[in-house]
């Protein structure tokens, strides 16, 4: 047998042993890695789906919408009450900062819709054909409106997949028309739908802006510019999405001419940002359910340390026999150490196997998005060999400390 | 090969203290083999845990093959143990869980290593071949024994130390014993120091040194 594999067969004989005993001290263990190893995975499941789902909007994405913003999703009055935010500011931004791609005003009035029988009341809204790219919007059926039908104020319009479903059911609606206020429009295309999330283009229904202007009064400001309900824009480097944001943010405060003290009278959203926070919420939440379910490796830990302490008791005798036949100090310490370590290895091993299938029950029945990343697998196993070390440590050295003439004599 | 000088060893027990050998003087030449006799409680066992290397003296001198061992610290103390010293106890003292085979063997894992083919010779000097994987409590006590003579000469020391090696055995498996010890010493000329209580056991020794009291009361050359 080689030497340093020796150490390794003694603590297996001692963890062999007692089976049932070993199993029962790492079950603390076990369910402890297990509930780190779900919990992880739940949570960077769910990251992973914010994530992707904030890419289809597209991350390069900027809104500005009028209305001071208090924070992270409160807006002091409600967004797009106030006349503040204008079809000029949309041209100044497009001309004077630089990393912006394209920039599409919206203008948005709630109207009356009506086909054959069903009749609805609902939010119309007018945006220029740059808007399609700059949501990120997939056509599901027929066409967006073109250059041309924006530019001759054609009145086309484009529904989200829900407003589809509830006006024209199964039908196919492209070439169908519907009365809109006192105008008639014809259905030219149906967006693909992107599931619910906020400003989900599923409820949307699109019109060009110029057939909006034709059709609707827009109302004015003071200094005659044409208002609009929020401006959505693409930067070209997302890298710069902050700098964007910033020169923006001073731009629009000149042409409102809003003193220094004066609080905004508009809020910029990126998703960038709204991407970053919402990842860096859900990572201390991860964080947190993990920090709890770590407590029961810490009591895990204690139940180790516990049957420890009692095995080298009971192999006190085992221990004189060994330092009789030249066993030094160091070599009964790294024994038990060892068989810790070992304990807490397989229970950590175990665990992450339960863990793992744990989460993929979880995403399979369809519950939560899962997400086993090999880094907290690694953490998990090495966290619980450390565990092993450490409650260990202290009965292996109670274990090396013994006196081998009293041992020899221990009953 | 063993010189003991004017040894001492007291115990604390509680407040008082227990004086155990009062000046202890052996002389022990490579190659023989000596009984140690004495009453219960005259400091028999604990002459043999000093030569062992298992304790150390209160004061005095020991050296071992010329070396002073009473001063050394506890790791050199296990590598003499395990280089130079076989023990034979009256307990047997035999790992439970292991076979005889993995018995022997551990005679071996502090002083170089385990070794199958080795640990299977020295059981078959004790004429335990065939029971190799057996366990100990599957084995009688004369047959624990031979194993636990096995493991003490495994590794080859130049000395063994018996102590009260058939105290726990009938006297048809004590005389067993005593013929493997004895013939151990006279083939290969291990110096062997044996503690017993039996006047006849001690006869077949060189020499018998008589304790009392923490004291070498007389020796006798036979």
């Amino acid at each position: 047998m080689k030497r340093w594999f020796e150490p390794f067969s003694t603590a297996w004989v001692g963890v062999a042993t007692h089976k049932l005993r070993s199993f029962l001290t790492i079950l603390g263990i076990v369910i402890g890695v297990a509930a780190v190893i779900t919990l992880m995975s739940i949570g960077r499941g769910a990251e992973a789906e914010i994530i992707s789902r904030i890419e289809s909007v597209g991350s390069d994405l900027i809104t500005i919408r009028p209305g001071a913003s208090i924070g992270f999703g409160g807006i002091r009055g409600a967004a797009g009450s106030t006349n503040t935010l204008t079809q000029e500011d949309a041209v100044a931004i497009s001309e004077q900062v630089a990393y912006i791609d394209l920039v599409a005003p919206t203008y948005s009035k709630a109207l009356q819709l009506v086909v054959g029988g069903e009749n609805m009341n609902a939010s119309v809204t007018g945006v220029p054909p740059q808007y399609q790219e700059v949501q990120n919007l997939e056509i599901a059926n027929g066409a967006f409106f073109s250059d041309y039908e924006y530019q001759r104020g054609a009145k086309v319009v484009v529904l989200g997949s829900n407003v589809k479903e509830t006006l024209f059911g199964e039908a196919d609606p492209i070439g169908q028309q519907m009365r809109m206020g006192g105008n008639i429009v014809r259905v030219i295309g149906v967006l693909e739908s992107k599931g619910a999330m906020m400003g989900s283009p599923d409820d949307a229904i699109l019109i060009p802006l110029t057939a909006m202007q034709l059709m609707v009064a827009q109302p004015r400001t003071s200094q005659g510019e044409r208002v609009v309900s929020s401006i959505a824009l693409t930067v070209s480097d997302e890298e710069q999405a902050d700098y964007v944001v910033d020169e923006i943010t001073s731009l629009l405060r000149t042409r409102h001419r809003l003193g220094p003290n004066v609080d905004n009278d508009f809020s910029i959203m990126s998703m960038q940002e709204i991407s970053d926070m919402l990842s860096e919420t859900i990572g201390t939440m991860t964080l947190l359910l993990g920090a709890i379910a770590a407590i029961s490796l810490l009591v895990g830990g204690i139940g180790v340390m516990n049957i420890m302490l009692v095995s080298v008791l009971e192999r006190t005798r085992e221990i004189g026999i060994r330092k009789a036949l030249g066993a030094r100090e160091r070599d009964i310490w790294i024994q038990f150490l060892i068989e810790a370590a070992l304990l807490t290895f397989a229970g950590g091993i175990i665990g992450v196997i339960a863990g793992w299938a744990v989460s993929y029950l979880v995403s399979t029945m369809g519950l939560m998005t899962t997400v086993v990343t090999a880094d907290i697998v690694i953490l998990a196993v090495s966290v619980s060999v450390g565990i092993g070390l450490f409650f260990g440590f202290y009965p292996a050295w109670n274990a090396s400390r013994l006196n081998p003439i009293e041992a020899l004599r221990y009953e | 090969m063993i010189q003991l000088q004017n040894i001492t060893k007291v115990y604390p027990m509680g407040k008082r203290e227990l004086t155990v050998l009062r000046g202890v003087n052996i002389h022990i030449e490579q190659g023989e083999l000596v009984a140690i006799m004495g009453p219960s409680g005259s400091g028999k066992t604990t002459i043999l845990n000093l030569i062992g290397c298992l304790d150390t003296p209160t004061s005095g001198s020991y050296y071992l093959e010329g070396r002073e061992v009473s001063r050394l610290n506890s790791g050199e103390l296990a590598r003499i143990r395990g280089e130079k010293v076989g023990f034979v106890f009256q307990t047997f003292n035999l790992l439970p869980r292991l076979s005889a085979l993995a018995n022997v063997e551990l005679g071996l894992r502090y002083s170089g290593g385990g070794d199958r083919r080795r640990a299977t010779e020295a059981l078959a000097k004790v004429g335990l071949s065939d029971r190799a994987n057996h366990r100990p409590t599957e084995l009688s006590g004369g047959e624990q024994q031979r194993v636990a003579i096995a493991r003490a000469l495994v590794k080859n020391p130049p000395l063994i130390l018996a102590d009260e090696p058939t105290g726990n055995l009938d006297s048809r498996s004590g005389e067993e014993i005593i013929s493997i010890l004895t013939s151990l010493h006279a083939e290969q000329g291990v110096t062997l120091l044996m503690v017993t209580h039996e006047f006849n056991i001690a006869q077949r020794c060189q020499r018998i040194i008589y304790i009392k009291d923490g004291q070498v009361v007389s020796e006798e050359t036979a």
